[in-house]
């Protein structure tokens, strides 16, 4: 056992600093230091920075485009990608709908759909929960019938993250009513420009746009769109359930969030002092620290294994529940640092204008963030189903 | 021992929810919020009529007599339909400093119009680095002749838009943190010197940042003694601590209800959520939290009735219980609820962000659990 950097992984977080430095654009970087929602664009201008520099796609096969890092590379690269504030790598295209492309496309498939994918030149988003499907998602009634050469698909997905930023969409469909209900769901590829597809907003109660309703209505989709047999989506579905599993749990961002509230509470006036001399309160912060140490680690323990060709052990299940619990505390601590001035609400317009901030100047996102981070239990397979999970096949119940 | 209500307490909590059944579902509520005043002016002086303004003071200052119990059936019953009417900021708050402290001519002026309805008032008492202690407080009310000059800065000032007039916390002598030294003054909203900025909260309330530069008021709108004002002020924000954790089990028993209702009609793996029992569980929690909070709720309500000397632990002892089930009941509800549970679109998820801001008004678990070890 040996948990400490060799020299060459020094040199190579060293590589990573130095292009971060040169490389993450002053505008982008301005929005995400200031808690400015970012644009399409915005998301697109950075991932592209990370394409052209082949860093994009780091997991993939290296004959697709990955980069064929060690385990201990990936966990350093998005470290630094977490300490230097950059935007979230928008996961459908590169961690979702790659990998499944890669492992269950054709040939065709393969070279008409993953370029695009590491390239940034194609925006996906992800068709999966329909109104009446969400923990029970093998339950899902959108219907795609074959006719000829096409698929007709007909229903309603919904928590479509960015569906309105979206070119593609792949979705969960059925093809088969009339057996036992994951045994007739396929793994289809839609055009959003397809007549027939509608998005409609849903606001959540942090006010932002970020999930959609996404309508389908007579859709003609291309059979040469479909991934795998008719008949394999659920299976593909696992696959990418149990890769979007790992990674949900945000570490990096947990780490560099919590350096951050450190900062502010050194800083932040309390009474004739400041929020550091308030005990209850650092208590609690670096019990979090503890807690996320012990998550960093297991998230570690999982890629190690991974990387050393076994399955993920137990822990990899643990990962989602762990990160989120975390995520959700850390958001709640910072509610507790701001006192009253966690109140005042700020619209994504009000964020993005010049205006003066009310109270300090982190202030404005911190509610929203902790109202909009409830859904981290709920989504990527609630906590509860999690937890069916790890009875079932960890421990065998 | 007895913990039943009056006949009239009854009546009053019946006259609130047949009010909230009939004039206030989620839907007018919502479109109150998104209008431009926040609330609606109507129905504040519907309330001046029922007698709900004047109800929790003395007949001498044109009350009805009632008490901290009084108060505490009022603002439950407003939580269960999540009023966004200002009652606390109005009535609890700038009404009792008044009624309290006020001279004669002061509650001739201004009780009977804060009763009706006409006048809308709010205490300004938060300073950016005040958090929850009273006794910190740098704005300065300085005598010039017969005139007070104030200077200084007030934070996320409750009903601030609205207000006419505010009654502000000043310090006439002594250092930021000493008691003794603090003083209140009414200042008209369009004084000279006084700008605000006025905005929404995340719970669809409203408030104010309000900055005060070189404002002269008279020497009549001291309220009280010069620089004696810290016990009032401390009483009355028990008695505010104890409405809005009224208001707060008033929440908490919705949500429960909501949550079990939608339980009770979502299906997933066949079967209604209600039937899972690792959820049923937790909705067995969820009920005996708000139950338990209840008990302290009436315990502090009970003790501030009789003037009990150990009144201001009890009601620290209520609102430090309120802020942690108010965690658990709000972050439950959500997650029982999946996704629909964060939309905007579901009362759940605005009852949700209510109860998160009332975990924090006037002190959260961590300032009322440190009172209470202090008292």
């Amino acid at each position: 056992m040996n948990l400490s950097f060799s020299p060459e992984d020094l040199k190579f977080q060293e590589e990573v600093r130095t292009f971060l430095e040169k490389n993450y654009p002053a505008d982008v970087k301005r929005k995400m230091d200031n808690g400015i929602p970012l644009e399409r664009e915005d998301h697109l201008k950075w991932q592209k920075v990370l394409s052209k520099k082949g860093w994009f796609a780091i997991n993939w096969p290296e004959e697709h485009g990955g980069t064929g890092w060690s385990i201990t590379q990936k966990h350093i690269f998005q470290n630094e990608l977490a300490a230097f504030n950059t935007p979230n790598i928008v996961p459908f295209g590169v961690s979702m709908c790659g990998p499944v492309i890669y492992t269950f496309g054709t040939e065709e498939q393969k070279e008409r759909f993953l370029p695009a994918i590491r390239d940034n030149d194609v925006w996906w988003c992800q068709g999966y929960s329909e109104p009446g499907s969400g923990s029970d998602l093998a339950s899902l009634k959108t219907k795609a019938e074959k006719k000829g050469d096409k698929y007709i698909v007909n229903g309603t997905k919904t928590w479509t993250t960015m569906a309105q930023h979206a070119d593609w969409i792949f979705c969960l469909v059925r093809t088969d009513s009339s057996g036992i209900k994951q045994e007739g769901i396929s793994f289809l590829l839609i055009d959003m420009k397809s007549p027939g597809v509608e998005v409609k907003p849903i606001i959540t109660i942090d006010g932002s746009h970020e999930v959609n309703m996404v309508y389908l209505d007579n859709v003609e989709v291309p059979a040469e769109n479909l991934i795998g047999e008719e008949g394999a989506g659920w299976s593909i579905a696992k696959f990418l359930l149990a890769h979007e599993r790992t990674g949900i749990g945000g570490i990096p961002h947990l780490k560099r969030e919590i350096k951050r509230l450190r900062e502010i509470a050194d800083e932040l006036p309390l009474n004739d002092g400041f929020l550091k001399d308030d005990d209850l309160f650092m208590d609690k912060l670096n019990k979090l620290e503890i807690d996320l140490l012990s998550a960093e680690f297991t998230e570690l323990r999982t890629l190690a294994a991974m990387s050393a060709g076994g399955h993920p052990g137990p822990e990899s299940s643990i990962l989602k529940i762990g990160g989120t619990d975390l995520q959700q505390a850390l958001s709640e601590l910072f509610v507790e640092a701001l006192g009253y001035y966690a109140h005042p609400f700020m619209s994504e317009s009000d964020l993005a204008s010049n205006e003066k901030r009310i109270g300090p100047d982190f202030a404005a996102t911190v509610m929203p963030h902790y109202l909009n981070f409830r859904k981290v239990s709920i989504y990527g397979g609630s906590n509860e189903v999690q937890r069916n999970v790890i009875a079932k096949a960890v421990l065998g119940l | 021992m007895d913990f039943a209500l009056s006949e009239e307490q009854k009546q009053v909590q019946e006259l609130i929810t047949q009010f909230i059944a009939k004039d206030y579902p989620f839907d007018v509520r919502e479109k109150l919020v998104k209008s431009e005043d926040g609330f609606s002016k109507e129905y504040w002086k519907t309330f001046g009529e029922f007698g709900l303004l004047a109800m929790p003071f003395p007949e001498g200052d044109g009350g009805f007599n009632g008490g901290p119990v009084d108060l505490m059936v009022i603002l439950e019953a407003f939580g269960t339909g999540l009023i966004v009417e200002p009652y606390i900021p109005n009535i609890v708050l700038a009404g009792n400093l008044l009624s309290k402290l006020g001279s004669d001519d002061q509650k001739k002026e201004i009780l009977p119009k804060l009763f009706s309805g006409e006048l809308q008032m709010s205490f300004a008492f938060t300073e950016p680095q005040s958090r929850f202690d009273l006794n910190d407080v740098t704005t300065s009310a300085k005598l010039e002749g017969d005139n007070y000059i104030i200077d200084g800065y007030k934070a996320v000032v409750m009903n601030g838009p609205a207000s006419d007039k505010f009654i502000v916390s000043c310090r006439t002598s002594g250092s930021q943190l000493d008691e003794d030294g603090i003083s209140l003054l009414i200042i008209d909203k369009d004084s000279k010197g006084l700008s605000s900025r006025d905005y929404s909260n995340v719970d669809g309330s409203k408030a104010s940042e309000v900055t005060l530069e070189n404002v002269s008021v008279p020497k009549s709108n001291l309220i009280g003694d010069e620089g004696k004002a810290f016990k009032t002020i401390s009483q009355v924000i028990d008695l505010a601590t104890l409405a809005i954790s009224a208001e707060a089990v008033g929440i908490m028993q919705k949500m429960n209800e909501l949550t079990l209702e939608y339980t009770k009609t979502r299906e997933q793996f066949g079967q209604t959520l209600s039937k899972f029992q690792a959820l049923q569980h937790r909705m067995v929690d969820t009920f005996m939290v708000h139950e338990q909070t209840k008990s302290l709720l009436l315990m502090a309500a009970a003790k501030m009735n009789d003037n009990a000397p150990d009144s201001s632990k009890a009601v620290s002892a209520l609102k430090f219980q309120i802020g942690s089930a108010a965690k658990l009941i709000g972050e439950e509800s959500i997650q029982l609820h999946g996704g629909m549970g964060v939309t905007e679109e579901m009362s759940i998820g605005h009852y949700f962000k209510r109860l998160t801001t009332i975990r924090t008004i006037f002190g959260n678990s961590d300032y009322h659990l440190k009172r209470y070890s202090s008292l």
